[in-house]
């Protein structure tokens, strides 16, 4: 079969396979600890890692688009940025 | 009780994971890779990095198309939502009258999105359009064509008649989803008309109502055919939401790379609002 029309380069497959790679991650942890680890955090709902995953990766998406729109092209310290705030979901919310 | 483990019961899941991968995940991986390349045809890319992201975010079109989206989503739930419900509660609840109030409402919603465009298109024209006739006869000045206010009108009456029916059959559901004894007890406590409602219909009505809102949020967020039929977009820009843009720059101008970013800039600010309205209507339901 011929993909060539999805136009894949090495950034956007990297950008996929992090995707996968932490969905099988969450899924993994699912498997040893299963129940979702639900809890009320500061945003005060309940909420499961699977519920500050998707906060994450939304989080994160809206970093690097607020990022590109107000200071520049180079996303790395977004990236940071949207490390630090991923931990900090899974911590607090 | 212990459950039971069959592995067995993945390949259940199977064709939906299939049907998805092609509906949603292969496309929307597409675009992605599109998002970030240039491209002038004969399946020739060219890196762009960034910079259809910056372009768009940066481009005043882009931010006027969502401010209209935006007003037109209000503007539409703040319509659809208590009209629907109105209608819902003076709906019958039993005899003949049931089946024809339901065939009645079914109606708007069988007919094609285009089909509507062109009803309501045909329906406001001043030379024969009976709205747009009668209006004239009446001295009311009236042209969608290039009056803003006109089309935004039309545009706003188109919707609430295609489809608040959607909002009352999901209202109607609940409603006669609720037992007799909470309308016995209330009559027993002597609740007014407006306590039946405010402390029986409308927390049994919420969850539909949470349906309905979404939907509808969803549905005139991206709206796209009615408008390109009726208006095309304008007066000017007037009516040219963040859909239609898309599809001039995609395939008007057939810039594939700024189209891409602007549907992912989209999808995200769709994804982000239906998940703060999801989230804030069923933790105030789970409070309650």
């Amino acid at each position: 079969m011929n993909f060539s029309w999805m136009a894949w380069t090495l950034p956007t497959v990297l950008f996929f396979v992090t995707i996968l790679v932490l969905l099988i991650g969450m899924g993994v942890w699912e498997f040893l600890s299963p129940g979702g680890n639900p809890r009320v955090g500061i945003l005060r709902f309940e909420t499961t890692r699977g519920d500050r995953l998707f906060v994450s990766l939304l989080g994160s998406a809206f970093i690097h688009l607020a990022w590109l729109g107000l200071i520049g092209p180079n996303v790395w310290w977004a990236l940071a940025l949207s490390v630090v705030y991923a931990v900090g979901v899974f911590k607090l919310v | 009780m212990e459950k039971t483990w069959n592995n067995k019961a993945w390949f259940m899941v199977l064709p939906v994971l299939v049907l998805v991968a092609f509906s949603a995940v292969i496309p929307l991986m597409t675009v992605v890779n599109y998002s970030v390349q240039d491209t002038f045809g004969n399946n020739e890319f060219f890196w762009a990095g960034t910079d259809w992201f910056i372009q768009v975010l940066h481009s005043s079109r882009f931010w006027d198309a969502l401010q209209r989206n935006l007003l037109f989503s209000v503007i539409i739930l703040s319509i659809e939502i208590p009209l629907g419900i109105l209608i819902a509660l003076n709906m019958p609840k039993k005899g003949f009258g049931v089946p024809v109030c339901l065939i009645l409402m079914s109606l708007p919603l069988l007919i094609p999105w285009n089909v509507v465009g062109t009803i309501w298109q045909v329906f406001g024209r001043v030379d024969i359009g009976l709205l747009g006739y009668t209006l004239a006869a009446l001295g009311i000045p009236y042209n969608y064509v290039n009056n803003v206010f006109d089309a935004w009108v039309t545009l706003i009456v188109m919707d609430v008649w295609h489809w608040t029916s959607l909002v009352v059959l999901l209202c109607y559901a609940g409603l006669v989803s609720i037992p007799d004894a909470y309308y016995q007890a209330a009559k027993i406590d002597g609740a007014s008309r407006w306590s039946v409602f405010r402390y029986i219909q409308l927390p049994k009505m919420k969850r539909v109502l949470l349906i309905a809102f979404l939907l509808r949020f969803m549905d005139s967020f991206m709206i796209y055919t009615e408008p390109f039929v009726i208006t095309g977009g304008g007066p000017g820009n007037s009516t040219t939401f963040l859909s239609i843009d898309l599809v001039k720059t995609a395939i008007g101008q057939f810039d594939l790379g700024p189209a891409a970013a602007l549907s992912l800039i989209y999808f995200l600010i769709i994804l982000l609002l239906s998940w703060i309205f999801y989230t804030v209507m069923t933790t105030s339901d789970a409070q309650n």
